[in-house]
């Protein structure tokens, strides 16, 4: 018998149809796994489940679980059945937990509430269930608070919080979305441990067609609020039959065409000026104060880099969270001065300059930034956030000539010249991260720095983005460095990886020998963790004969 | 935690430095002898002259910051021109007034602020929440004096619950002193309240928005639970702000309302004070004020660390 049943599910809030139909359930000790594009109403579902859904919203249909009637039940019903019965794990561990709650009495209060155990009693099941998902008293005692974990630990957290109670049913809303690759590994590891240990129903929400097919035993795939395809993972997925599904299948594995799949510098020698040499860049934060006199050790989030880029070569730069690439990233584009070391650029020297004498190296090279919607000002039109780098422009353009740039590069991005009159909110995510290229082409930059480009972005729309990315690449000749903890991104765009691990480069190659025979361990690491489309339904359909 | 207090308490005394010598120079700026304003005008120069040497107003500059800065920490305030008394008793006098108010008035507009902030931030949007907030609009909008007056006419005059003015003194008793300050606490109260439950209930909608918010539901916590337990607590840094700097003003800013109910209050001594150039008065409740801003100002930093561990960890 199924543990959760939903049978013609429709959602409305306030005026807006958010689901249309759908059926879903999940079996006591199976994976469910709900894949689609943001806004096709994944997590929508997840929050009809736990009645959490916000005000106005409209329900109708049939969701049961474990005999209740979900969509009839009381306030009070839902609350014995939220975090006893049914726990759930969030996207953003960074904002998923009470700043000013240590995480013992986060984990306890749950227990609390629905066991009515002693302070003690409850802090002893806390400490037990925080040992077991990786968290140890050594290391992490109950008085902890939030701030002092990373992502990952917290993310640890907020599963020992969903699972304290051994819940029935788990819902996982995209747990490891926010997480670098190597965590996400261990996070899922962790869940499908937890879910075989106590025979939990495992309703896995993710956009990652390669993570759901890693985990799920059985799949559903939404769009629009509505069921396109379910079934047996391997089946769907093998087969493609649905055509939205066989199109995820293809968004999710794109690689463009490249004009120049080798860079053409190879035969120019190494007497070439490089675009951009780095040598020996390192930069240190001062320790964090421990007491009116003491610091504690400083950190090395650069530490002693070397490497250059040719014109015209796409080049990743590939590492964990933390690893120091945005750092690098932000001194290269002259944002950070490093502690020690140098930056050339074409052949000048960037460290040490000062803003005026920076501008003909900024007009050359720009930046594209992960958030596609922080990054605008929503008050200004199209027109001036994209014309916005003319000003490094040695003669200011007219603002006819003005006009004329920005209409030219809103279409080498794809998008309308009628486009630059429009504010921000009325263009979609993918639209905007057009807009963010745009603006960095519009001065004709040698270099493009992309920190985290596609990211944010879902599979079919990031496909597109990658394909403008290549198309740019060999229209104008822009290098470009590719920062991500993505490596099907790396993969796909890029002539070249660059691995950082703690501070350091440490691997270098052609990106394919790279990635398919890596050589130092953090290169491995990141290899063997990143999920891999093909690689998972293989093994889903050599699992089962 | 220690870094951080000590950083805080530096601040402090730095800031009350620097507010000594605004004070001392403003008022060495400012016309009028007040050596000459003591003899009246009939005194010859001479008698001035006199005069001047006596009260140590013809020493250099440094030398009479200096005295006064050591009288204020030995709580000599030095003796008032006009009423010919040390300036620590007049000042003690009005402060058992002052203090007690602010107090009573400051508790009040907490008192009917959180619960209504509460209520408004729960039902956003609903009936409750309009009305909550347009009386809260109205608190703000209508000066203090006019509730004082309605206030007198309904409980002093209709009522004849409370004196509709005048401070018997605390050697009249406790209950007929406190009896004497409840009107002017609440006249004081409601539109500190109002602005107060305004700040609660925009500081929780905040926090509600927040997603460890969700996750405390997930656990299966009712939205009551939520509110008290998670929401509260995050949403106190900016109350307690504006809580701060409510208790300053209604230490001395109260002066409207101490005239219409005839208190011998703080603010009403620093009117007299200025109008009849008793340089001395003013100095000292000056100063006398600008330390409980700081102290109060350091009380808030210190509450801030208590709410928010990120505080205590970073200096």
């Amino acid at each position: 018998m199924s543990l959760l049943e939903i049978e013609n599910l429709t959602l409305s809030i306030g005026e807006a149809p958010i689901l249309k139909g759908v059926e879903l359930s999940v079996t006591p000790g199976e994976v469910m796994g709900l894949v689609g594009e943001s806004g096709s109403g994944k997590s929508m579902t997840a929050l009809t489940v736990m009645r959490l859904l916000p005000h106005l919203s409209r329900m109708a249909g049939r969701v049961t679980f474990d005999g209740i009637d979900i969509l009839a039940a009381s306030e009070d019903q839902m609350c014995a059945l939220r975090g006893d019965d049914i726990g759930m794990v969030f996207q953003e561990p960074m904002t998923a937990l009470n700043p000013v709650k240590t995480i013992g009495e986060q984990v306890a209060e749950g227990i609390r509430w629905h066991t009515r155990a002693s302070r003690a009693e409850a802090e002893e099941r806390a400490r037990a269930i925080l040992d077991r998902v990786g968290l140890p008293e050594s290391k992490f005692p109950l008085s902890r608070y939030p701030h002092e974990l990373s992502g990952g630990q917290r993310q640890r957290v907020v599963i020992a919080i969903a699972c304290a109670l051994k819940p029935k049913l788990l819902i996982a809303d995209e747990p490891t979305t926010a997480l670098d690759v190597v965590l996400q590994a261990q996070v899922l590891d962790l869940l499908r441990d937890l879910v075989a240990e106590n025979h939990m129903g495992l309703l896995l929400i993710s956009h990652d067609l390669a993570v759901v097919t890693e985990m799920a035993d059985r799949i559903t795939i939404l769009r629009h609020g509505e069921v396109m395809e379910a079934g047996d993972t391997a089946r769907v997925l093998s087969e493609q039959v649905h055509p939205y599904t066989r199109q995820l299948a293809q968004a999710s594995v794109h690689v463009p065409a490249r004009a120049r799949a080798d860079p053409p510098r190879k035969d120019e020698g190494p007497s070439a000026v490089p675009l951009l040499r780095v040598e020996n860049l390192s930069r240190h934060y001062p320790g964090r104060r421990l007491s009116l006199f003491r610091r504690g050790e400083p950190t090395n989030a650069v530490d002693g880099v070397s490497f250059s880029m040719m014109p015209g070569q796409s080049v990743a730069l590939v590492g964990r969270s933390g690893c120091g690439k945005s750092t690098l990233a932000r001194m290269v584009l002259a944002l950070d001065r490093p502690s020690s070391g140098e930056i050339r650029f074409r052949g000048d020297a960037l460290t040490g300059k000062s803003e005026a004498d920076l501008k003909p190296a900024r007009r050359d090279m720009q930046v594209v930034f992960q958030d596609p919607y922080g990054s605008f000002d929503p008050r200004q039109k199209v027109e001036r956030l994209v014309a916005e780098p003319l000003h490094v422009l040695e003669t200011a353009p007219t603002r006819a000539e003005r006009r004329e740039m920005v209409a030219h590069a809103l279409h080498e991005v794809g998008l309308a010249a009628s486009d630059m009159d429009k504010y921000p909110h009325e263009f979609s995510g993918g639209q905007r991260q057009r807009l963010s290229i745009a603006r960095a082409i519009i001065t004709r930059p040698k270099l493009v720095v992309a920190d985290e480009p596609v990211s944010a972005l879902d599979v079919s729309i990031r496909a597109q983005i990658l394909d403008l990315f290549a198309e740019l690449n060999g229209k104008l000749g822009v290098a470009y460095l590719f920062i991500t903890h993505d490596l099907t991104v790396a993969r796909a765009i890029t002539d070249e990886v660059m691995v950082m691990h703690e501070g350091r480069i440490v691997e270098r190659g052609k990106t394919g020998e790279v990635l398919d025979h890596p050589q130092s361990d953090a290169a491995q690491e990141l290899v063997a963790a990143a999920p891999d489309l093909h690689r998972a339904i293989a093994r889903r359909l050599q699992e089962q004969g | 935690m220690s870094a951080y207090l000590a950083k805080r308490l530096g601040i402090a005394a730095v800031t009350l430095v620097l507010a000594s010598l605004v004070v001392f120079s403003v008022l060495e700026i400012v016309p009028g002898d007040p050596a000459r304003l003591m003899l009246g005008m009939n005194a010859s120069d001479a008698q001035v002259e006199q005069l001047r040497d006596q009260m140590g107003l013809n020493a250099p500059l440094i030398v009479r910051y200096l005295d006064w800065i050591g009288g204020l920490l030995t709580l000599d305030f030095g003796r008032s021109y006009t009423y010919s008394v040390p300036v620590i008793d007049l000042v003690a006098e009005r402060i058992a007034v002052s203090l007690p108010l602010a107090l009573v008035a400051l508790t009040l507009s907490t008192a009917i602020a959180i619960p209504v902030g509460l209520y408004s931030a729960s039902r956003r949007g609903e009936a409750g929440d309009a009305v909550a907030m347009g009386a809260a609009q109205l608190g703000v909008a209508i000066p203090n004096f006019w509730f004082a007056l309605m206030l007198v006419y309904l409980f002093a005059v209709w009522l004849r619950w409370v004196p509709a003015g005048g401070f018997p003194g605390w050697s009249a008793g406790m209950w007929p002193a406190l009896k004497s300050l409840l009107l002017p606490a609440v006249a004081l109260a409601l539109p500190q309240a109002a602005i107060l439950a305004r700040v609660t209930r925009s500081a929780l909608i905040e926090v509600l928005n927040e997603d460890y918010i969700r996750t405390a539901r997930a656990k299966g916590m009712p939205y009551r639970a939520v509110l008290w337990r998670h929401a509260l607590r995050n949403a106190l840094i900016p109350v307690v702000t504006i809580m701060g700097l409510q208790f300053a003003f209604l230490l001395a800013g109260t002066i409207i309302i101490e005239n219409v109910f005839y208190l011998p209050g703080l603010g009403r001594l620093v009117f007299q004070a200025i109008t009849q150039r008793d340089l001395v008065v003013v100095e000292s409740v000056v100063m006398l004020l600008v330390a409980t801003v700081i102290a109060v100002n350091l009380i808030v930093d210190l509450t801030y660390a208590i709410v928010d561990p990120r505080l205590r960890s970073r200096s």
